[in-house]
């Protein structure tokens, strides 16, 4: 294991499928010449020339189309959206052309396609390019989506979803991208499955169930709820879409209190979906009701107190804690 | 008649000279982490904004992209406004909600600062139909980069506008680049202005340099369209000499490049020919220069001392009755 950080780490599955696959094409604005708005495609162009590594107009619908027309025929498209936010430009590529080719064609036609890019508020950005776009999409059947928190996760999964024979979006984080964590050597493979979630903390006395950026924040608040001999269990999700029920019953099993940390918004976001699962299957189990901490229900402000108040932080996940804990 | 022109042409170079010193400040407090998100400057490109102005009554309609600071300013909005918008608050000309890509100004008609490339073009077409929709003579400007003609909501637009025969001008601010992509990357055709043609607007190439240049073809079109309703396009060839955005080295073009359009900077160009004609002194032009600068550092301190919008109003501006849902 070596240390990188999660934009190194997903520059590497990049590299290792570009490598592994023929099929496989990089293709977005500035991806190849300017090697990425946020870096992520350093160096692939002059690694695998601009027939692999293509830079595009700003044409969003246009391009996630034509990755969606060339999987049709057996491509491999990668295809990075600067931010997700602008893969709204595409939505009906994504939502109508992807996910429901298989359906409509009777199941001759797959789309083996990688949607990519940093998903999720960042910072000061405004309405327009803040969006966590994660409940939109999974209400999609025939998509697939994760949200990696980690370098080693981002490596493993981008990998995955490359190889995968869906349609798989991949949400990575602007606010990720120079964080860092230990990964295997790159002579080792590394695939991660889809629909698998992950216990990044033991605990005994709540349940933190989280994913993409607030993985962090609750591997943070876990630390200070350990001061007040309060024992949090973090279960990353690693992917939204399928969601690894079983990980999350298992937790709930054990401590029998949950607060769901989201980095989207409430109304039908990803904290509703898995609260009612929980409920619906293990409601036994639990000893209160159910808390999520998400984002307010307003379009992102760009003051930056304002901002705050609106996206999730550790005292409101504490206060969340502690209410479910009766603390 | 002179003396009018006189006035006009030195108070336009005012603004130019306001929107400069503007943006070089915005510059200096978004290093000093004053101001947040992404800051676009306008730098190089003041006479595109100026000269289309300049063209205009104060009640027709503007609209641009997330590069708007000198639109705004343009439009009349105080530098105070615009400098607390940029420090996200309340006395901001969008209550600091909006920030530097979203500049908007309802009682000067100017409709936004918009930061989704292409998305407000239609919005542009839609302001043109409410001006024929109520019989008005106004005229819809609407700016946008070279980078915004690969989209759909673009070429949709067009068409829109053209079927529906709409009074509005599109002005692309051709400025060589989107982000790290230039135009000869980006775009099939040999000159942007031919996207007009495929929708029958006529179109024209104007030096964005040239302050009178520009004015002289925007005040034209526009006359036309006044008397009768119809789009039309001006490509209007300018550079920005900063980086895309605060974080951009724009390492992807060269010195010689900039350099040789700094050598044909807009505010000297109008300045020179000012000045040759005897419509202004060097004394003038200091004292103008002087002025933009105390009206912009004022801004700063007027930004600094501003409250933010208290927490309590965060619900106030999802809908319009202010209810939380
Ligand atoms: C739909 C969408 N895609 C991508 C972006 C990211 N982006 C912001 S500005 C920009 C370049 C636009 O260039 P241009 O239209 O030429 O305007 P300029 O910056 O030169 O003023 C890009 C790619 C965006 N804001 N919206
Ligand atoms: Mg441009």
């Amino acid at each position: 294991m070596r240390e990188i950080t999660y934009r190194q780490a997903l520059n590497e599955a990049l590299a290792e499928e570009l490598e592994r696959d023929p099929d496989v094409f990089l293709m977005g604005e500035e991806v190849a010449e300017y090697n990425g708005a946020y870096k992520v495609s350093q160096g692939l162009l002059e690694r695998f020339g601009p027939r692999r590594i293509i830079d595009t107009p700003i044409s969003e619908n246009g391009f996630a189309g034509l990755g969606v027309g060339a999987a049709m025929v057996g491509l491999r498209p990668i295809i990075e959206f600067m931010t997700f936010s602008f893969s709204l430009v595409a939505f009906d590529q994504v939502v109508n052309n992807a996910p429901n080719m298989f359906t409509m064609s009777g199941g001759q036609f797959n789309i083996p396609i990688t949607f990519r890019g940093p998903n999720g508020p960042a910072h000061q950005l405004g309405a327009t390019h803040s969006h966590a776009t994660e409940p939109l999409y999974a209400n999609s059947p025939g998509l697939k989506i994760c949200t990696p928190a980690t370098p080693r996760d981002a490596k493993g999964l981008l990998k995955t979803a490359v190889r995968d024979n869906n349609p798989v979006l991949v949400l990575e984080a602007e606010l990720l991208y120079s964080s860092k964590g230990m990964v295997e050597p790159p002579d080792e493979e590394l695939l991660i499955p889809l629909g698998r979630a992950e216990v990044k903390r033991e605990g005994s006395d709540v349940s933190i169930v989280c994913y993409a950026q607030t993985v962090r924040l609750a591997l943070a608040t876990a630390a200070k709820l350990e001061e007040e001999d309060i024992s949090a269990e973090i279960v990353d999700l690693r992917s939204i879409k399928p969601l690894d029920e079983k990980a999350i019953f298992d937790s709930v099993a054990k401590t029998h209190r949950v607060v769901i940390v989201e980095q989207d918004r409430p109304f039908c976001g990803v904290g509703a979906e898995v609260c009612y699962r929980i409920q619906e299957n293990i409601f036994d189990e639990l000893d209160a009701p159910i808390l999520r901490v998400s984002q307010k229900d307003v379009p992102m402000p760009y003051n930056e107190r304002l901002e705050k108040a609106v996206l999730p932080n550790a005292d409101k996940l504490i206060a969340a804690v502690k209410k479910v804990c009766y603390a | 008649m002179q003396s009018v022109e006189q006035r006009d042409e030195v108070e336009m170079l005012s603004l130019m000279l306001l929107i400069r010193r503007f943006e070089e400040r915005a510059s200096q407090q978004y290093q000093a982490q004053k101001i947040g998100g992404f800051c676009h400057l306008y730098i190089g490109q003041e006479a595109v904004v100026a000269g289309a102005i300049a063209a205009v009554r104060d009640d027709d309609y503007v609209i641009t992209a997330y590069r708007d600071h000198a639109h705004a300013l343009a439009r009349g909005t105080s530098a105070d406004a615009c400098m607390a918008e940029l420090f996200g608050k309340e006395a901001g000309c969008s209550r600091g909600l909006g920030g530097s890509m979203h500049f908007f100004n309802r009682q000067n008609h100017m409709y936004g600062g918009h930061a989704i490339v292409g998305a407000h073009v239609p919005l542009a077409v839609g302001l043109a139909f409410a001006i024929k929709y109520r019989g008005e003579d106004r005229v819809t400007l609407c700016f946008f980069g070279d980078g915004a003609i690969n989209q759909g909501s673009f070429h949709e637009a067009l068409n829109l506008a053209a079927l529906f025969k709409l009074p509005i001008v599109f002005i692309c601010e051709n400025n060589l680049f989107a982000m790290g992509t230039s135009v000869k990357r980006s775009t099939s055709l040999k000159q942007i202005v031919d996207r007009a043609e495929g929708y029958d607007i006529p179109g024209e190439i104007v030096d964005g340099m040239n302050f009178r240049e520009v004015r002289d073809k925007i005040a034209e079109i526009v006359n036309s369209i006044r008397k009768e309703p119809h789009p039309a396009f001006v490509e209007i060839r300018t550079y920005r000499y900063r980086g895309h955005s605060m974080s951009d080295p724009a390492s992807y073009r060269t010195k010689q490049e900039l350099e040789k359009y700094r050598l044909d900077d807009p505010i000297t160009r109008l300045r020179a020919q000012l000045t040759r004609e005897g419509k202004l002194t060097n004394e003038q032009f200091d004292q103008i220069d002087k002025h933009a600068k105390e009206t912009v550092l004022a801004s700063v301190k007027f930004a600094e001392k501003s409250p933010q919008l208290p927490l309590d109003k965060l619900y106030d501006y999802t809908y319009a009755n202010g209810a939380k849902p």
